[in-house]
Order: structure tokens, then C-alpha cells, then sequence
């Protein structure tokens, strides 16, 4: 059997690409425009924000506790070198506020509700029920992009204080019991330490982070092709392009942020 | 069987559209990837009519009735439903232009995630009626289709010829004007098959529907065109030879993308064309 190899050209491709670009872009905007339309699902905003905020509760809050403790485990190891593990709460408090308790949370968000969202939506893409739903005169953005819009960025704000505290209790577990850091001396560090940028950083982050989770998840859903094989891809897709485009967009904000505040 | 009644009977179909017909396709061309789809196609559904299209698996049967609802555009021509031209309407008119147009999809597209009376409900709870009011009409349209027991029920539960029916129940319960049948009898055994039919046909005789059902089963739409809905016996029943073609039922025939016929079933049955007398065998 002759192996007959398609050649696709490079302007295919970047055509390909500018309007996957313009269609994401489009249902950003409108899932953001749609907050100020009537109707407003906030049944469904519930729904998923119980879904998203409540189911995603176990898994940040080991991986809150874990790289807590993991942070105060590797600087103390170092710190300890130079004589200064008193320093452990400085450096567990701004690690996990700043930036690992935003992108942890992000990720483990995209892992778990990214990829349910493109499977959920690109299920129903191609069992036509999005069809039927816009036949029965429902706008599916307004219906179910939207509230996992709002459910997202707003549920991550708080799960991501929740990994904070919890980052920075296991942070305390290790230093406390494996250093002998005194506890007072910790929790006092860490208060004296954390300025209004670093809270404010910390806490922008999960809302942008919730912001491109949905969308993402949301775009690969509602873009599926092809079937089953087709919701598997997009699953797939959402999870690799949300996590990715956290990283990418932490890199700025924190950038952003040390433009307009300045270096510690 | 005997199909029950809703109690709300209301001829939807009697208003005149401006074009004259309940839907107009005009020279409507579709391609997808470059692949000609639907090319040039034109024809007419008027008013309380039901109109059955044929045409083999990927012929654009499906792609029609999508137009027609405006869930498609077409690449060129004009399409008009109730009078008004839905080709360059914006998503925001055809969703109120929707509220009149019924449509039961291939694979039912109910739900999954709802209940059989929610899914039903649909369209009633985005338009916030009172909640006693959308009971009673879910359970009314529910005993229309005979699948009031179902009314807790998943869609997972039910069997094909079931969903097929909740899809006809969503799809009539605020009455429509227009319905669009895509394959509603596909893949079900015969008795299903004749009580859908008959579901249909009583939509046509009684609430004068206009309908384009799209349909591989020929048996199907010749038993349209032989019955009607008796309203004293509640019953489809046979009409007498002299009268068969006094039902408003018409057929279409899809041939790569083109009309190749639109006509009744007599003149299906006396057609002279290769192509229509072997589809018809």
C-alpha cells in the first residue's frame, strides 16, 4: 500500500490559527458582555460554582499543605547553611502568596474543570444538544459559558486564599517540628513580611487564572469536531492550552506588577 | 392506537404570512469545505402543509432543515420562514423567530443532564411561567405523546422510541406554527414508528402544522398521504381511495444537492424519471 503523505501549507496553518484566535477572542468578550444582558443564569452560576469551588476543595487542599510544606522543606535545608531557618516563614509566606498558591491552585483548577468543561460541552456539541438548545431559543453563551465564567474566577479568588493558608500552615508543620522554628517567631515573620502588593498580586492572579480556565475549557467544548475521538481531543487541548497560557500569563502579571510597584 | 388530545387545541397555522408560505427557499446554496451540499435549492411549504424529504445519507436533508431554523447559513440565496427573511438575521431575531419553529433532531438532542419534564419544560422556564402552569402543560404534552409515566425520568432511561417522543413533546408544547421532523422514526421498530406517525399526522390534521419531515422510510410519508387524523375516534385513520389526495402532504427528493422532485404522491407514484422510479421500488 503506497503511503500518500498531504502536505499542508504553512498560510493554512496560520489562517488556521489567527481564527482560532478570533474565535476565542469573540467568546471571551461575550461571555464578559453577557454579565450585563439579561437574562443572568444565577441557578447555573450556583451550580457551577458548587461544582467548581466545593469539588475542587480536596485536591487544593492537599496540594496546598503539600507545597507548603515542600517550600519550607527545600529553603530550610538551605537556610539552615547560613544559620538563618528563623527566615523560613519570610520565604513560605511570599512563595506561596505571590506565586506558587495562585499557580498551583490555577493548574490543578485546569486540570480538573478545563478538561470537564470541554468534555461536558463538547459532548453536547456533538449529540446536537447545543443546536437544540439555540433551536429552543436560548442563547448557549448566556446559558453555559457565562456562569462557568463567573463561577470560575470567582470560586478560584477563594480557593486560592484557601491554598495560601494552607501553604503556609504545612510550611509551619515543617519548620515547627522538623527545625524547631518557634511558633510565634513563624506566624510573626510571616505578618511582618507580606506587604498590600503581595496580597494584591496574589489574589489578581486567580482571577485572571479563572478567567482564561473557563474560557479555554469553554472554547475547546464548544469547537469539538468529530465525536467521541473529538471531545477527547478537545479535553486534552483545554487542559495542555489552560496551562499553558497560566504560566504564560503569570509571567506578565508579575511583571506588570513589579513594573508598576517596583523590586522588593 | 388512539393518540389523547391537548386540551388547548389552537389551529396555529391560519395566519398568512407575507411571502404566502410558511417557508420559502430561494435558489439557497450551501458548501462545507468545498463540498457542494445544497445547490440552487428552491422550493415551497405552505401553509398546514407537510412536506416529506428523501434523499440518500448525505444528500443535505439534514443541512435543509438546519437552514430552515437558521442554526445553518447559506453561502447564497434567501430563506424565509413565516414570511420573514431569516438569511442575514441576527442570532439575537432568529432566537425570537425560534419561539414559533419546533424541531425534533435526529437523535432526540434531549438534555442529558435534565429530567424528561425539564427538558420538556425547556422553553417554558426561560420564559418564566408560573411553575403550576408549566406542570400542567408538561404533563398535558406528556399524555399527548403517552409518556406521562416519564415525566421523572432521565433521558439515559428511556428507550430510543421514547426519546423520540419527549423530543416531539418539547418540540409541540408551546404549539408552534412550524415543526421540523429530522428522521423521526429512524431506527424504531414499526408499531413506534406508527404511533410517531401518527403523532405527526395528527399535528398536520388537527393543529394544522405546517411540517418539512425529513425521512429515509417512503412507508411512512405514503401512510401520511393516505390518512387522516380522525378527531371523533382519536384515531389516524385510512381515507377512502377517491380522497387520497386531499391531505396536505407533499413530497421532495434531494439528488446531490438538487431538487430533483417536489411534487404529491400521485405524481411521485407516476413519475417517468430512473432515478425516482428506482427510489420509489
Amino acid at each position: 500500500m503506497a503511503l500518500e503523505l498531504e502536505l499542508i501549507s504553512p498560510i493554512d496553518v496560520a489562517k488556521d490559527i489567527a481564527l482560532a484566535v478570533q474565535d476565542y477572542t469573540v467568546l471571551s468578550a461575550q461571555s464578559l458582555a453577557n454579565f450585563f444582558r439579561r437574562p443572568l443564569y444565577m441557578g447555573d452560576m450556583l451550580q457551577q460554582a458548587d461544582l467548581i469551588g466545593v469539588g475542587s476543595l480536596p485536591i487544593v487542599i492537599l496540594t496546598g499543605l503539600s507545597v507548603g510544606a515542600l517550600l519550607a522543606l527545600n529553603s530550610a535545608s538551605s537556610l539552615e547553611r547560613f544559620g538563618a531557618v528563623t527566615l523560613i516563614g519570610q520565604l513560605v509566606s511570599l512563595g506561596m502568596v505571590t506565586e506558587l498558591g495562585p499557580l498551583i491552585t490555577g493548574l490543578m483548577v485546569a486540570g480538573r474543570n478545563a478538561s470537564g468543561m470541554a468534555s461536558e460541552l463538547g459532548s453536547m456539541v456533538v449529540t446536537e444538544q447545543i443546536d437544540a438548545m439555540r433551536a429552543l431559543g436560548t442563547d448557549p453563551a448566556k446559558k453555559l459559558i457565562t456562569p462557568r465564567v463567573g463561577a470560575t474566577a470567582f470560586m478560584l479568588f477563594f480557593l486560592t486564599i484557601i491554598a495560601d493558608l494552607l501553604g503556609l500552615i504545612g510550611g509551619y508543620a515543617v519548620a515547627h517540628l522538623l527545625f524547631g522554628v518557634d511558633t510565634q517567631q513563624y506566624w510573626t515573620s510571616i505578618w511582618q513580611t507580606l506587604v498590600f502588593r503581595d496580597v494584591f498580586t496574589g489574589l489578581i492572579k486567580p482571577v485572571l487564572f479563572g478567567f482564561i480556565i473557563s474560557t479555554v475549557g469553554c472554547y475547546y467544548g464548544m469547537s469539538t469536531k468529530g465525536g467521541t475521538q473529538g471531545v477527547g481531543r478537545s479535553t486534552t487541548q483545554a487542559v495542555v492550552a489552560s496551562s499553558v497560557l497560566i504560566l504564560i500569563v503569570d509571567f506578565f502579571v508579575t511583571k506588570l506588577i513589579f513594573a508598576i510597584f517596583g523590586y522588593r | 392506537m388512539s393518540a389523547p388530545t391537548l386540551p388547548s387545541e389552537n389551529p396555529a397555522a391560519a395566519v398568512a404570512s407575507p411571502s404566502g408560505h410558511a417557508i420559502e427557499f430561494d435558489n439557497v446554496s450551501i458548501a462545507f469545505d468545498e463540498k457542494v451540499v445544497l445547490d440552487s435549492v428552491s422550493f415551497q411549504l405552505a401553509h398546514g402543509e407537510t412536506k416529506a424529504i428523501f434523499g440518500v445519507a448525505g444528500s443535505g436533508k439534514s443541512t435543509l432543515l438546519k437552514l430552515a431554523i437558521g442554526l445553518l447559513r447559506p453561502d447564497s440565496g434567501r430563506i424565509f420562514v413565516l414570511g420573514e427573511e431569516i438569511t442575514h438575521m441576527s442570532e439575537k431575531e432568529l432566537f425570537e423567530l425560534r419561539r414559533r419553529v419546533g424541531i425534533v433532531f435526529q437523535e432526540s438532542a434531549l438534555f442529558d443532564s435534565l429530567k424528561v419534564y425539564e427538558n420538556v419544560a425547556f422553553r417554558l422556564m426561560e420564559e418564566k411561567i408560573p411553575a403550576e402552569e408549566i406542570e400542567r402543560r408538561v404533563r398535558e404534552v406528556l399524555r399527548f405523546v403517552e409518556l406521562e409515566r416519564t415525566y421523572d425520568m432521565f433521558p439515559s432511561e428511556l428507550s430510543g422510541g421514547m426519546r423520540r417522543r419527549v423530543a416531539i413533546a418539547r418540540a409541540i408544547i408551546t404549539q408552534p406554527e412550524v415543526l421540523l421532523y429530522d428522521s423521526p422514526t429512524g431506527g424504531l421498530d414499526p408499531v413506534t414508528s406508527n404511533t410517531i406517525v401518527e403523532l405527526i399526522v395528527k399535528q398536520r390534521d388537527v393543529y394544522k402544522t405546517s411540517a418539512l419531515m425529513v425521512t429515509h422510510r417512503l412507508q411512512d410519508a405514503f401512510t401520511m398521504a393516505t390518512h387522516d387524523f380522525d378527531k371523533a375516534t382519536n384515531k389516524m385513520v385510512p381515507l377512502p381511495k377517491g380522497k387520497r389526495g386531499e391531505v396536505p402532504m407533499s413530497f421532495l427528493i434531494l439528488r446531490d444537492g438538487k431538487v430533483i422532485f417536489d411534487g404529491d404522491a400521485q405524481q411521485l407514484v407516476n413519475s417517468r424519471d430512473e432515478y425516482i422510479r428506482e427510489y420509489v421500488s
